[in-house]
């Protein structure tokens, strides 16, 4: 079965019309695992049910739940233009749902429970319609407790309404996911008990022999008693980690490693999920460019990279052109406590060498947004420069060999660090008089995908880029460990650990829309929000406060707004507001890129535009599970 | 979804403590139960030798983080002496967190109703020699406004438990550990404990385990 969608199809149609579960457990043997790439299903009607499943991706007996039988859940194809209903059957004991990550719908179809639908109790079947009016790779997963760590996510492919992307001979979803045979529930108590429970790299003595760069002990224990001092830990850089995760390729073990098969010279689409509930993976496959060509779905303008970091939920396509016998899809968890891993390769015998993973990242006082004694500020200028020059090179003497990319050179030229502080939205009362909506527009709601025959609507304002900020309301508590003093645009640095590494790396400044944005209009206001936390207690949230202890965000149905993040933790989060889209503003102005979730980098401030042109109750919040439990979720209503 | 209680139970000292005089079994420990706002808190001490029980203390508090305090929180509540020793009740208020350089302290400041005062201060630092080998110094005093010759304790500084443990953590709930610890008391704590025929000073050998889950 590992042979390209197209030639299956068929064969899944009749196991669609088959309908039943499907019992098999992964680990019961090589062979069978390497047949068992998630099923395709295709058409517009779906009967997707959820069981329990015993599985074992780790050498040990698990139970799982699970679409169909399938972990991870099958993937669906629909045809933009048309109309699908899904069925979606709970055999579990507890309530269930599944949420259509990325896609435009109707909100009583988002399926978040308590929001805008209810869940589906045991024994019940729910059924989900909705016309698709967009094209690309997106993904599904259960918005219900901790389902989504425990089996249910799956992708979803969407194709266009008129073939308009470059044709090629084959393509495979690859669907990366974070397995463990620990109850998440266990995860995040012993977390709230121990917020480094999972992280094995922490700071110790033999840390201390000698700063990674310089050798000299005095550094590596100024350093260490800096950190020491915040009560926080420059290896945070994940919160659950390969202790206890299994990293998964298509539901297949790197021990095994998923196969996907060629014909020399074939160009391959790859459709690259992270449906992972924890984790960000860093791409790459050692011999092949690939050609960044969709993010979260949305065309971009061709990019050629060596690799790229993909945060939990987003998606990116890449066309790659292999030669050889065998490649290996190597994707590195972010702290490098282990990988996920595919293989390409021309016949089902063929091996590839499993490259070593890179060096664990540190963290910086720059991620920090921290001010140093005896630092230029020069030196911040946003790009994540400093994040490898600042603390690792031991002040001053590592700054002055510093080189600057070229592809990092406009937004730090852009920079002004006379804004570089930082206010919070709680005056959130900038409002500019709301433009007249023509009535044309009004029409045309919900706005299309923007696409080759796509025309924009709306006319621009004279409101600038992002209104003068002030300095932040916030102050440090149980829910605020820390606030950055300097932050800025991070946009053309990849992220922490993919610096420098020799290799071309994706940054969001690459993404470029094929296609024009739809809405012309400017943004009539600015809403900031600052992303807090507090590792120790394991408290998440936006304006330090939780979900539970915070109002909901309003949007005037119909308005264009720009959402300012900024991100004082020590973290990247994955941050994803559903049912509308997320422009992020990247230099790019009418050809910004779509996005359903933008990571944001720690110290960094970002800010994308958001048209309210669905009403209804959206889910809006970080895609780390286990921060989301923890607060880091809002509901915005557009009314 | 955020507010939701956890609870754990952390057994920091489960240890036995050889010294000149002999054998003696220690706890010290403490649990949680709670969301991140409101807990409540068990935290119990206490030493058994030769069949007899000394130092026992147990301690139900309610805990809340402090506003604009990132680390600490504050803990309300009572503690009750409870050994071979006549009991005592107190009212209890006191902190605990982390200080900056990860240095756990935790003072309470106890009340009983005559108007006596008592006060303890608990101290301690997680040195990690490697990611499962940790070097942990501790250190307990307790000050009493008053003398209790009933309980053995004197005005002023009345005893000091100090110790430096050695745990290997075979995994994060479950960490063996040897160490050596000194146990003092002063002034006229010492007279008293000198006065049944007690050490006032004891260094021990210490081997145990710490434990949670
Ligand atoms: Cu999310």
């Amino acid at each position: 079965m590992h042979t390209s969608n197209c030639l299956t199809r068929r064969h899944f149609m009749q196991s669609l019309i088959a309908a039943g579960i499907v019992t098999w457990a992964p680990g019961q043997g090589a062979a069978q695992m390497l047949s068992q790439s998630p099923k395709i299903l295709e058409g517009t009607t779906f009967d997707l049910t959820i069981d329990k499943l015993s599985v074992n991706f780790s050498g040990k007996p698990r139970t799982a739940v699970a679409v169909n039988g399938s972990v991870p859940a099958p993937t669906l194809r629909w045809r933009e233009g048309e109309t699908v209903t899904i069925n979606v059957t709970n055999r579990l004991k507890t309530n269930t749902s599944i949420h259509w990550h990325g896609m435009r719908i109707p909100t009583d179809m988002d399926g978040v429970p308590g929001l805008s639908f209810e869940g589906i109790r045991p024994g019940e079947t729910f059924t989900y319609r909705f016309p698709v009016r967009q094209n690309g790779t997106f993904w599904y997963h259960s918005h219900s407790g901790y389902q989504e760590q425990t089996g249910i996510s799956g992708a979803i492919i969407i194709e266009p309404q008129t073939a308009e992307s470059e044709a090629v001979d084959r393509e495979y979803v690859i669907f990366l996911s974070d397995w463990t045979d620990v109850d998440p529930h266990t995860i995040l108590s012993n977390l709230k008990e121990d917020g480094s429970y999972y992280n094995y790299h922490r700071p110790a003595l033999n840390h201390l022999s000698g700063d990674p760069q310089t050798k000299k002990f005095s550094t590596a224990l100024a350093q260490y008693l800096m950190w020491s001092k915040m009560n926080m830990s420059p290896t945070d850089i994940a919160d659950v980690s390969g202790s206890v995760y299994t990293y998964l390729c298509n539901g297949v073990p790197p021990s095994l490693g998923w196969k996907g098969l060629f014909e020399p010279g074939e160009k391959v689409k790859l459709r690259i999920v992270n449906g992972s509930a924890m984790t960000f993976f860093d791409v790459r496959i050692p011999g092949l460019q690939m050609k960044v060509v969709a993010a979260d779905g949305n065309a971009v303008e061709p990019v050629m990279v060596d690799e790229f970091r993909i945060g939990t939920a987003e998606t990116y396509d890449v066309i790659v052109s292999p030669e050889n016998m065998s490649y290996v899809i190597f994707a590195q968890a972010e702290d490098r406590t282990g990988y996920a891993k595919g293989i390409l390769a021309t016949s089902a015998n063929n091996e590839a060498k499993t490259p070593t993973m890179d060096p664990r990242p540190i963290r910086t006082m720059a991620d920090m947004g921290m001010k140093m004694k005896g630092m230029a500020m020069p030196a911040m200028s946003g790009d994540g420069k400093m994040n490898m020059s600042g603390m690792q090179g031991g002040g001053m003497e590592g700054m002055s060999n510093m080189d600057m990319p070229a592809n990092t050179a406009h937004v730090a030229a852009g920079h002004d660090t006379s804004s570089m502080t930082v206010r919070s939205d709680s005056a959130m009362n900038m409002h500019v008089p709301p433009e007249e909506v023509a009535r044309t527009m009004w029409d045309q709601f919900p706005l299309p995908q923007p696409g080759r025959d796509v025309l924009p609507v709306g006319t621009p304002t004279s409101v600038p880029s992002p209104l003068p900020h002030l300095a932040s309301v916030l102050k440090v508590g149980p829910e605020v460990s820390g606030i950055a003093v300097i932050t800025g645009p991070k946009l053309s640095d990849p992220g922490v650990g993919l610096q420098h590494n020799g290799r071309r790396v994706l940054a969001y400044s690459d993404l470029k829309a094929r296609y024009p944005g739809v809405d012309r209009r400017s943004p009539t206001r600015e809403i900031e929000l600052h992303l807090t936390g507090n590792m120790e207690r394991f408290i998440w949230g936006f304006d330090g406060k939780k979900f539970s202890q915070a109002q909901p965000i309003t949007l005037r149905y119909g308005e264009r707004v720009r959402i300012i993040l900024v991100n004082d933790t020590m973290m990247e989060h994955p941050i994803h507001l559903h049912g509308l889209w997320s422009e992020l503003e990247n230099g790019n102005g009418s050809f910004n890129p779509y996005k359903h979730t933008l990571i944001v980098k720690p110290a960094e401030r970002l800010s994308y535009l958001v048209s309210a042109d669905v009403k209804g109750h959206w889910a809006y919040h970080c895609h780390l599970m286990f921060h989301m439990e923890a607060g880091m979720f809002r509901t915005v209503v557009v009314a | 979804m955020d507010n939701e209680p956890f609870a754990h139970v952390l057994l920091d000292q489960l240890e036995g403590r050889a010294s000149a005089t002999g054998t003696q079994f220690k706890w010290d420990g403490e649990a949680w139960a709670g969301t991140d706002f409101n807990r409540f808190w068990v935290k119990s001490e206490g030493n058994i030798a030769r069949s007899s029980m000394s130092d026992g203390d147990q301690e139900f508090l309610y805990d809340r983080p402090i506003p604009r305090m990132r680390y600490f929180d504050a803990q309300i509540g009572v503690r009750a002496d409870l050994d071979s020793d006549p009991t005592r009740a107190w009212a209890a208020i006191g902190l605990e967190g982390l200080a900056p350089y990860e240095f756990e302290f935790a003072p309470t400041l106890y009340i009983r109703n005559d108007g006596r005062v008592a006060g303890r201060i608990e101290g301690a630092y997680s040195f990690r020699v490697r990611q499962r080998l940790v070097l942990e110094p501790q250190i307990e005093l307790n000050f009493y406004s008053k003398d209790d010759k009933a309980r053995k304790v004197g005005s002023g500084l009345s005893d000091l438990d100090g110790g430096i443990r050695l745990r290997y953590e075979i995994n994060r709930k479950f960490a063996p550990y040897i160490g050596y610890v000194y146990s003092g008391s002063y002034g006229s704590s010492a007279a008293f404990t000198r006065a049944t025929g007690d050490a006032t000073h004891t260094s021990s050998f210490v081997f145990g385990v710490r434990v949670w889950r």
